[in-house]
């Protein structure tokens, strides 16, 4: 892969691991320790909320975010496997 | 046909099943050995993955304890689920591209320096032998209750059948055999969820039955209202309330995060993957497999804590149901008629509270509890079996390899052949078997104590030492090794300060900034990674063909180098 498109990949990656990771931090930390006793004043079915995502929803969150990642990370490889092959043709190896 | 029948029945057929797969997956080179030559699909990886990481003590104590913390409970779920998010997104991808066989190999190259090589060696091994240890206990409880057998014999069964498989196929035996153990684990935790669920709210799922009324025979209401309720009543805490200080649990949670995404033998699971998308799926599925368990492990708790109780107060001692008697003669149960009325006190208040309960026999009992049939009651046996006996072989491996690849071959004798490195990894093998053995049998005084202790190691060892390898090309070795030995000696400082110099100040007045020694590898890391990024800034960069690796590592596509 040619520097620049190294270097725009990087920044993609960068990107998408930087926003999940801000969700991750945000359903967990934020919403199920920080915020909890504030959420479970909200009913969610037979839960308090905040109590539902410390020991439950947190963690479909969780396994939503790691699929996503799968995903974004797919399109950004397709992406950079096809600029790949109009900048270098002849290249052997390179992305999948 | 009795419980005890049952529990042989499926203990011998899942036996079985290990060993013929065993026989079928034997290794014969060190790839295969190492990372089962790399060729495990993404779906059998995350299976393995889930098996290898769940553990005795996500199996039988989690919900337990869950039950007995309530919602400070919480940290032990998202510690333990959310870690994979940062191995899926910050370690899997890149570590699998990196694409040699070992955490220390990774360590050692990026940083260009035998110290660090042998300091991640040494941390490898501590980090898994601390927690090999549990597993042979948690194995010694399950047959001493369910086998009737005396805890040695248990374990040595146990030790004989881990041995045979990771000796004769080594990573290649072990894959195939976790993802049959993951099998047998997760049907054996889920079929007694589903059978309480439906007794107790009519709905056949765990996780909504938590948040579900309770049926006329209990009550009727929220489940968790009637819990919160029954709660106040006899003066525990109310269940949906937390008791910790909220820094403290978001330090533990961290470091069990942190913690998870630094454990050796669950990043060397990514190794094993064809190529660096099948460690981003595998690791997307490994959390799928797990968090089933992981979000019925809290249902399961409050419906215990619920049974127990409704079962256990303020009823005739004469007139117990069996399961009670059958635990006491365990001594996990303990009753002593303080008011000499012939009931059972179960209350909050610890001078009128008569009722002893050890928190790693609810998963155990739930079921008896409950009253379900007797082969519900056996299946659980054979589950909790297969988490330890899962875990404790990725564990070995991670030593063996350790010991093998890591010390011999790359460090100590780097000439020997790759025959003579295989043979030298069996040997480890039996050897760390052998001593996993001895501590299984005679465990070690502050076992649970000692777990927090891997956590919180692998943490502020591993975990900064790794992400700063792939996201700071400019880290030097200076950098990490001073980073991982201030994290390293911190953490385990401060937990051998507490846990056993002093034990006297354990507690939230005698802590730093309130945050007890479970939490205190979060800082640990933090250290770390400060530690690690002030001398980077005072001591030269790293040579160009380093900065040039973690350039590759960054890009997907083939792994860079070819296995041996």
């Amino acid at each position: 892969m040619s520097e620049s498109n190294a270097n725009s990949y990087w920044k993609g990656n960068l990107k998408i691991v930087l926003s999940l990771l801000s969700v991750w931090f945000f359903i967990s930390f934020v919403c199920g320790i920080l915020l909890v006793d504030v959420l479970d004043n909200i009913r969610f079915f037979g839960f308090k909320l905040g109590f539902w995502i410390a020991q439950q929803g947190s963690i479909f969150v969780f396994v939503v975010l790691i699929f996503v990642y799968i995903n974004l990370m797919d399109k950004l490889d397709a992406k950079f496997s096809k600029s790949e092959r109009a900048d270098i043709s002849n290249q052997e190896g390179g992305v999948e | 046909m009795s419980v005890q029948l049952w529990t042989y029945i499926f203990i011998f057929l899942s036996f079985g099943l290990y060993i013929a797969i065993a026989i079928r997956s034997r290794a014969s080179s060190t790839n295969d050995f190492y990372v089962a030559g790399g060729h495990v699909p993404p779906l059998a990886n995350g299976m393995a993955t889930a098996a290898d990481w769940m553990s005795a003590a996500s199996f039988i104590s989690m919900a337990g304890l869950i039950s007995f913390l309530g919602r400070d409970g919480t940290f032990y779920l998202m510690g333990w689920t959310g870690g994979y998010v940062l191995l899926a997104l910050l370690l899997a991808p890149y570590l699998r591209k990196f694409g040699k066989f070992t955490v220390p190999d990774f360590i050692g190259d990026r940083y260009y320096s035998q110290t660090a090589r042998l300091i991640a060696v040494f941390c490898a091994i501590a980090v898994s032998f601390v927690y090999v240890c549990g597993q042979m206990q948690g194995a010694g409880i399950v047959f001493s209750r369910f086998l009737e057998v005396d805890i040695t014999t248990g374990v040595v069964i146990g030790m004989t059948i881990v041995f045979f498989y990771a000796v004769l196929g080594g990573m290649k035996g072990i894959t195939y055999t976790q993802v049959a153990q993951y099998c047998v684990l997760i049907f054996a935790f889920m079929v007694p969820a589903i059978f309480i669920s439906l007794l107790m709210t009519d709905n056949p799922i765990p996780q909504f039955g938590f948040g579900s009324q309770l049926t006329e025979a209990y009550g009727g209401g929220y489940l968790l209202d009637r819990l919160d309720g029954l709660s106040t009543d006899l003066g525990f805490a109310v269940y949906t309330e937390g008791q910790k200080s909220t820094q403290d649990v978001f330090f533990i949670t961290a470091a069990l995060m942190f913690g998870t995404a630094g454990l050796p033998h669950v990043i060397i699971r990514f190794f094993t993957v064809p190529n660096v998308r099948d460690a981003r799926r595998s690791a997307g599925f490994a959390l799928v497999f797990i968090a089933i368990l992981y979000t019925t492990a809290p249902a399961v708790a409050a419906f215990a804590r619920t049974n127990l109780i409704n079962t256990v107060n303020n009823i005739e001692y004469s007139a117990v149901p069996e399961w009670f008697t059958t635990w006491e003669s365990t001594n996990l149960i303990a009753f002593e008629d303080k008011n000499g009325d012939g009931r059972i006190q179960y209350v909050g208040d610890p001078v009128q509270n008569e009722l002893e309960v050890n928190r790693d026999i609810m998963v155990l009992a739930n079921p008896e509890i409950a009253g379900l049939p007797n082969w519900v009651v056996a299946l659980v046996a054979a589950g909790g079996l297969a988490a330890a006996l899962s875990t404790a072989a990725g564990l070995l491996l991670v030593i063996s390899t350790a010991v093998s690849h890591d010390l011999l071959k790359r460090s100590l004798m780097p000439h020997i052949t790759e025959q003579q490195e295989l043979k030298y990894a069996r040997i480890a093998i039996f050897v760390a078997v052998l001593i996993a053995g001895y501590y299984g049998i005679n465990p070690p005084a502050y076992v649970a104590q000692v777990v927090a202790f891997a956590f919180g190691l692998a943490a502020a060892s591993f975990f900064p030492a790794i992400v700063l390898g792939i996201f700071q090309k400019r880290m030097n070795k200076e950098g990490a090794i001073a980073g991982m030995v201030c994290g390293f000696l911190f953490t385990a400082g401060y937990i051998i300060y507490f846990k056993l110099i002093n034990p006297a100040a354990d507690n939230a007045a005698g802590w730093w900034f309130g945050i007890s020694p479970e939490g205190i590898g979060t800082l640990g890391t933090i250290i770390n990674l400060t530690v690690a990024l002030t001398v980077v800034r005072f001591t030269k960069e790293p040579p160009e063909e380093i900065q040039k690796l973690v350039a590759t590592i960054r890009l997907p596509g083939e792994a860079m180098q070819h296995r041996s």
